[in-house]
């Protein structure tokens, strides 16, 4: 009898009028399409802006296609401004928006088809098409193309430092200097081996070998990074505290000044004449590895150590956790990322001098990692693209731009004080899977 | 042979004696509780067996071999799983992590395993989280296996945080103050759940317990420390009729 009246009670609940919570135009309107769906819609787009973007342009009075969307345009010829918006709504919005929405559900359908064969055989063709979107834009001009290989060598350094600052939740400031330390190692690698220097003398091996080796250099780089990294790791992780901090802002100025008084490696002056091996599809392939290995690695029991370490360092050693070796081994691991991107990031610009690993650099770099958030692949991501392509956007306001970026960094701190997306966890197939369009 | 044998340990914070001469024996199976007034020094006997302090004078062996000088997470792994006065918990995981995360030594897919997603990480991985559902279900908090710890009640916490320690799969299960800070209805069902633990599992269990009346339930042996010493042992019944033990909790004016 009190079963049945319950069960009464419960229908009748079910049945009153529950006032629904009506989602947006755009929320509605966007809904229920896959990741697949939003890149066949950019690289419709980025399509269009390579065939028809100069005949657009030259309607649109513009001089040439705006770069970065507009901003450089906009903000340093504000007559241009109509032009340019035009431009953006006519080659990115709508057909953006329109392929990804037409396009839904056959998306869906292929993503479903996709993710039930094997999870990397998607991930291989949604990297495949973004890897597409990516070259077919940066295409137009150089500029683009040198933009988009720093953005994704800062989203290798953001992530890695991620791994020290947000997952085990100490705070590093060397990651320049490991950047140093991969960038020069891999330099002299390269130029030793391939180039003909007024340092290293004469090419050891034919030059068109090089792209072969550098795999190798940038390994060898990030090893050596790793091995200084191990200078900062093991006086400062015997207990915790500020001394990490302590100790890798000095590590970081002692690889400065040492590089600084190497006469042989170029001294205050740099060194130049890398060998062009980073490509935009080089830097792409190990930026994605780098993300792959490194949300493997903190998705894993061994790297969810490191959030167990941050979180009660007691607690983990009295679960068995070896809290020094998973420290220790975060760090390094940390340290060879920062090196692979330094080696890289010289390769990119073909000239490193020691004035580019300082203070500045580390602003930099950990503004990324607050901005985007902590302890997550996502906000790594975000805050990387985001604050580089800002960055680049705001150039010509000038001086103005180093009062606009920290101005949005302190509302970030007051708003989302773990930055903007902390704490989620990175799961490559729920993101590749279809999505349904919900009411 | 006992199973976990204290001899002779004393230990010193700088020049204040925290415990002195104590001895301990414990079988498989037995229920062994430590009760003593704020301050006797109970905590720190739990943190030199399991090994975050190391006794200045003594020996601490675990089935006859010493276990002296080994560090806390070695211990772990050696058999004496622990939880805490109040529960070390890690604040950014979910209860599933929690318990999955005492399952670290008994993972053998190492670094490479850790980075490039192989087939021996996947196996090992799902097996330990099956392992995890068993021991949250056998504390009947299965069902928040997905929820962020700070989400759960306090008693649902305490529960995670002794499925946690199990996991560890421990010879000897230390429990630091498991009622502290319930309500009589969660006590109850606290010491429910210890007792069908040890009959389940045949475990061993040494107790620290400020509730006089959970000790005597449950334990078949008792030590009372005060100012680091063991001024008297026995079983419960002895124990509460123990003047010593009487003055020690009440005072000697009411004793007298």
């Amino acid at each position: 009898m009190e079963k049945k009246k319950f069960k009464m009670k419960r229908t009748n609940a079910s049945q009153a009028p529950v006032p629904v919570r009506r989602k947006g135009l755009m929320r509605r309107w966007f809904s229920g399409i896959p990741l697949l769906g939003w890149f066949s819609g950019i690289l419709v787009a980025v399509l269009l802006e390579h065939f028809l973007g100069d005949a657009l342009t030259e309607v649109l009075g513009l001089p040439k296609i705006p770069v970065l969307f507009g901003f450089v345009t906009m903000l340093k010829k504000p007559a241009l401004m109509p032009g340019s918006l035009v431009f953006i709504v006519l080659v990115y919005l709508i057909p953006v928006a329109v392929t990804a929405r037409l396009g839904a559900s056959a998306a869906n359908a292929v993503a479903a088809r996709l993710i039930r064969r094997s999870v990397g055989l998607s991930a291989g063709i949604h990297l495949l098409l973004l890897y597409a979107c990516l070259h077919i834009w940066a295409d137009v001009s150089a500029y683009r193309v040198l933009t988009l290989k720093l953005t994704l060598i800062a989203v290798m350094l953001t992530l890695s430092l991620n791994v020290i600052n947000g997952y085990m939740g100490e705070f590093s400031c060397s990651h320049p200097g490991f950047m140093a330390v991969g960038a020069y190692v891999c330099s002299v690698f390269t130029v030793g081996l391939f180039v003909n220097d007024r340092i290293f003398g004469q090419a050891l091996l034919p030059p068109f070998l090089a792209p072969y080796f550098f795999p190798v250099a940038l390994i060898l780089g990030g090893s050596a990074a790793a091995a200084a990294a191990l200078f900062v790791a093991i006086p400062s992780f015997r207990t915790r505290g500020d001394y990490l901090a302590i100790i890798s802002l000095a590590f970081m100025f002692i690889v400065k000044s040492v590089i600084e008084n190497l006469e042989i490696i170029g001294g205050p002056r740099g060194l130049g004449s890398q060998p062009d091996l980073a490509g935009l599809p080089a830097v792409f392939v190990w930026t994605v590895l780098c993300v792959w290995i490194i949300n493997n690695f903190v998705r894993s029991t061994l790297g969810k150590a490191l959030n167990a370490v941050r979180d009660d360092e007691l607690a983990a050693e009295a679960m068995t956790v070896n809290t020094r070796r998973t420290k220790m081994t975060a760090f390094l691991f940390a340290a060879f990322w920062a090196g692979v991107a330094g080696g890289l990031f010289a390769h990119v610009l073909r000239y490193v001098n020691p004035g580019t690993f300082g203070i500045q650099r580390l602003a930099e770099v950990l503004a990324m990692v607050y901005f985007g958030g902590l302890n997550s692949v996502y906000g790594s991501i975000l805050g990387a693209v985001g604050l580089n392509l800002l960055g680049e956007a705001l150039r010509p306001l000038e001086l103005f731009k180093w009062i606009l970026i920290p101005l949005l960094l302190i509302l970030v701190m007051i708003f989302r004080p773990k930055g903007l997306i902390a704490f989620k966890e990175f799961d490559p197939k729920r993101v590749l899977m279809p999505r349904f369009r919900s009411e | 042979m006992a199973l976990l044998q204290v001899e002779k340990m004393t230990h010193y914070f700088g020049g204040l004696r925290a415990v002195y001469n104590y001895h301990l024996s414990i079988d498989t199976g037995q229920i062994q509780g430590l009760i003593g007034p704020n301050g006797a020094g109970k905590s720190t006997i739990f943190n030199l067996i399991t090994g975050i302090y190391t006794p200045t004078e003594g020996d601490i062996r675990l089935e006859g071999k010493s276990i002296l000088g080994y560090k806390p997470h070695e211990v772990a792994a050696m058999g004496l799983g622990r939880t805490f006065q109040n529960m070390q918990l890690w604040r950014h995981m979910t209860v599933l992590e929690h318990v999955k995360m005492a399952r670290y030594s008994k993972l053998h897919y190492g670094l490479l395993g850790a980075f490039f997603q192989t087939a021996a990480r996947n196996r090992e991985e799902a097996e330990s989280e099956k392992k995890a559902h068993h021991f949250l279900k056998m504390f009947g908090v299965d069902h928040f296996a997905d929820q962020n710890i700070h989400n759960l009640p306090y008693g649902a916490q305490r529960r995670v945080e002794m499925a946690r320690a199990l996991a560890t799969e421990p010879k000897v299960l230390f429990l630091d103050e498991p009622t502290a800070g319930m309500n009589p209805e969660e006590l109850k069902q606290m010491v429910a759940t210890i007792r069908r633990v040890h009959e389940e599992l045949g475990l061993a269990i040494f107790l620290i317990e400020h509730r006089l009346r959970v000790v005597m339930e449950l334990c078949e042996s008792i030590q009372t420390l005060v100012f680091g010493e063991v001024i008297a042992e026995g079983t419960p019944e002895e124990i509460r009729n123990d003047p010593k033990v009487i003055e020690a909790y009440l005072g000697k004016d009411l004793v007298e």
